[in-house]
């Protein structure tokens, strides 16, 4: 009697075992671009860690730059018959085939960072963050840091003509419309390096009466940022107090500037892509719910008070 | 005496186009050559040029040589690239300073070793030689810096990109000392005129005894040397070393910079001073954009307008016709006599 209750009372919680075990998914391949940033090889890092700690079996392929190899990496994943797919793509198009090979095979992808220009019942659903509203977070922060004074912006921009240059520059220039005591008096690209960035703030300076005249800088990205850090100490102001500095990506090295006081805040563009897209999966599994067809991640805002030494430590080893 | 008058004749062009640059520059920006002194070093515009040209200046160096023997170099800005890492990462290996910048420069001299074995004793092609290093040095300098920007707070290594001697940039006196120091061997020994003749004819030049193997790969050293200096100096500005930006297309501007300078790209004649103007005048029109507060869109519009204007004024066909023109009697003449021939 007892030994029989045992054998059901096991058999109930095998059942369950199976079901949740069919639930979740299990094995995910990943197809990552490459290598080519350090914030893409911190998303890299991450993406394993948090397959890690669900317990997910990650097959990661890294293609080297060339859509060839993802789309190679995709068909061997369906091959293995894989639960889910997530993909960085390196070009927005030419993947309607591929897609629709992994949509017959009933297997769900998700898009993270970037996205492709086919048709969105092909795909599960696509991180990513919002370029726009990360400039928009970059421009409320001055704008509540400045409560009405009077503050005369100087702005470094990416690479001419990519588009988080546009996006950040427009999503920057809403939020400070309509505070008529911040004006942009100077806007030249940094090419997103550090070179350029010191190099270029290093003329705003000389044109704009030593630095005198300058208020707060807005860069496009943390490199150019630390770039004019380095060019506004040289020409004897202290970055951060003289000039606020304003930055977007949350790299480690813009972390070390804020802990010594030289740069004031910083826009997460987050490299956990994967986090979320593993959060819909698990949902998508358990009782069919389709996401939203672009989620959108977290812009963090950090400033100096958010203990910059420490999330240093904290980021310093992803890979950046 | 004769000799400094043709000297100065010969870089007459290149100053009075840099003195052009850099009347524009002062009327579209009234206080561009304010200096002061701050900080103990010379604070302003001017000085800002003499400091950003100087990768440029001692990559301009190292191509005039090979310019000169009728090659190229186009791997400059990738040993740039390479150097940079090596001395980033010899830094924070613990080396010492004077071992880390041995590193970097013999890093330099090695890919300018590569570089002359394969011109002059395999006879590749230089723009094709040259190509693998411009090529796969990037990939070498990933691989020494794991792919991330490899940051330093040496003060030592920094001083080299951001401090000072008499006043002076450390980059500057850096680029104005090679230059002087290279200029003097050549012009002072025979040195000179062999890397000409060579460039003129090759096959004379070894016949008449000229060792022109060796004088190749001391060509490509050189550059290589010079690069490695510019990689140091470009690292420690931004105390780190990232190799995927430094020295990017630097060697576009050095070629440039020869060219300015008056050098033929068919090799010969050379003038080392001449392509160090050439550099400064890149720089002056770089560094004029940036004050003039155009948008960025416009940048290399207004700098290819500005080299092109140079180089038409600088063309041989602009400087005959001007020559008829300043000289209308010496050509009858010369038209009377070959009519009575």
């Amino acid at each position: 009697m007892l030994s029989r209750k045992a054998i059901l009372g096991a058999s109930l919680l095998a059942s369950v075992a199976l079901m949740s075990s069919s639930a979740i998914a299990q094995t995910i391949g990943f197809s990552q671009i490459g290598s080519e940033s350090g914030w893409r090889a911190a998303e890299t890092t991450l993406t394993k860690s948090q397959a890690e700690e669900r317990g997910i079996d990650l097959k990661f392929a890294d293609a080297q730059q060339k859509q060839e190899n993802q789309i190679k990496a995709l068909r061997s994943f369906i091959a293995q018959g894989v639960d889910a797919i997530l993909i960085a793509p390196v070009v927005a198009t030419g993947w309607d085939a591929v897609l629709q090979e992994a949509k017959e095979a009933e297997i769900p992808v998700v898009l993270l960072d970037r996205m492709v220009d086919s048709s969105d019942d092909l795909y599960l659903t696509a991180v990513g963050s919002d370029l726009v509203h990360e400039g928009n977070v970059a421009g409320q922060w001055l704008v509540d840091e400045l409560g009405g004074k009077d503050c005369n912006v100087v702005e470094l921009q990416g690479t001419t003509g990519s588009s988080p240059a546009i996006d950040r520059k427009n999503g920057f220039e809403q939020a400070i419309n309509g505070h008529d005591n911040i004006k942009l008096i100077r806007s030249q690209t940094g090419d997103f390096t550090r070179t350029k960035g010191k190099e270029v703030m290093e003329s705003f300076l000389k044109a704009e009466d030593g630095g005198k005249n300058i208020c707060a800088l807005y860069a496009h990205n943390d490199d150019m940022a630390v770039g004019a850090i380095q060019a506004i100490k040289e020409a004897g102001l202290k970055p951060g107090e003289d000039i606020l500095v304003v930055s977007i990506d949350a790299v480690p090295d813009i972390f070390q500037a804020m802990a010594a006081g030289e740069a004031n805040a910083t826009v997460e563009l987050t490299p956990n892509m994967a986090g979320p897209a593993f959060d819909a999966l698990d949902a998508y599994f358990k009782d069919g719910t389709k996401p939203a067809k672009f989620i959108q991640t977290e812009s963090k805002l950090y400033t100096q008070n958010d203990d910059p030494q420490k999330v240093y430590e904290e980021k310093k080893d992803l890979g950046y | 005496m004769s000799g400094t008058a043709r000297f100065l004749r010969r870089i007459a062009p290149q100053l009075i186009t840099l003195a052009f640059v850099l009347a524009l520059i002062s009327v579209m920006f009234p206080g561009f050559f304010n200096i002061s002194i701050a900080n103990g070093r010379l604070y302003g515009s001017p000085i800002d040029i003499l400091n950003r040209g100087a990768p440029v200046a001692l990559l301009a160096i190292g191509m005039t040589l090979v310019i000169a023997t009728r090659g190229i170099d186009l791997s400059v800005g990738a040993v740039m690239a390479i150097c940079g890492a090596v001395s980033a990462w010899g830094i924070t290996q613990g080396y010492d300073l004077g071992s880390t910048l041995l590193m970097a420069v013999v890093a330099g001299l090695v890919c300018g070793l590569w570089n002359g074995i394969l011109v002059s004793f395999l006879g590749i092609q230089p723009i094709v030689a040259t190509l693998i290093l411009m090529v796969a040095g990037r990939g070498i300098a990933q691989l020494i810096t794991e792919g991330a920007i490899l940051t330093f707070n040496d003060p030592n290594l920094i001083f080299f990109g951001s401090g000072s001697l008499f006043t002076l940039p450390m980059p500057v006196v850096i680029w104005i000392v090679t230059g002087l120091l290279i200029t003097w061997i050549v012009r002072r020994t025979a040195l000179g005129m062999l890397i000409e003749s060579v460039g003129i004819n090759l096959r004379a030049s070894t016949l008449a005894g000229i060792n022109s193997r060796v004088l190749l790969i001391a060509v490509y050293v050189t550059s290589g040397f010079c690069a490695a200096l510019a990689g140091i100096i470009a690292a420690a500005d931004i105390r780190g070393a990232d190799a995927n930006n430094a020295g990017l297309w630097l060697e576009l501007d050095a070629i440039l910079a020869v060219v300015i300078g008056g050098t033929s790209l068919l090799g010969g004649r050379f003038s080392l001073i001449a392509s160090l103007i050439g550099a400064m005048i890149i720089q002056a029109v770089n560094t004029g954009i940036l004050l003039s507060g155009f948008p960025p869109e416009f940048n290399l519009v207004i700098k290819a307008a500005i080299i092109l204007i140079i180089l038409v004024v600088q063309s041989p066909a602009l400087r005959t016709g001007m020559a008829f023109f300043r000289k209308p009697r010496q050509t009858d003449v010369a038209k009377k006599e070959t009519v009575t021939q």
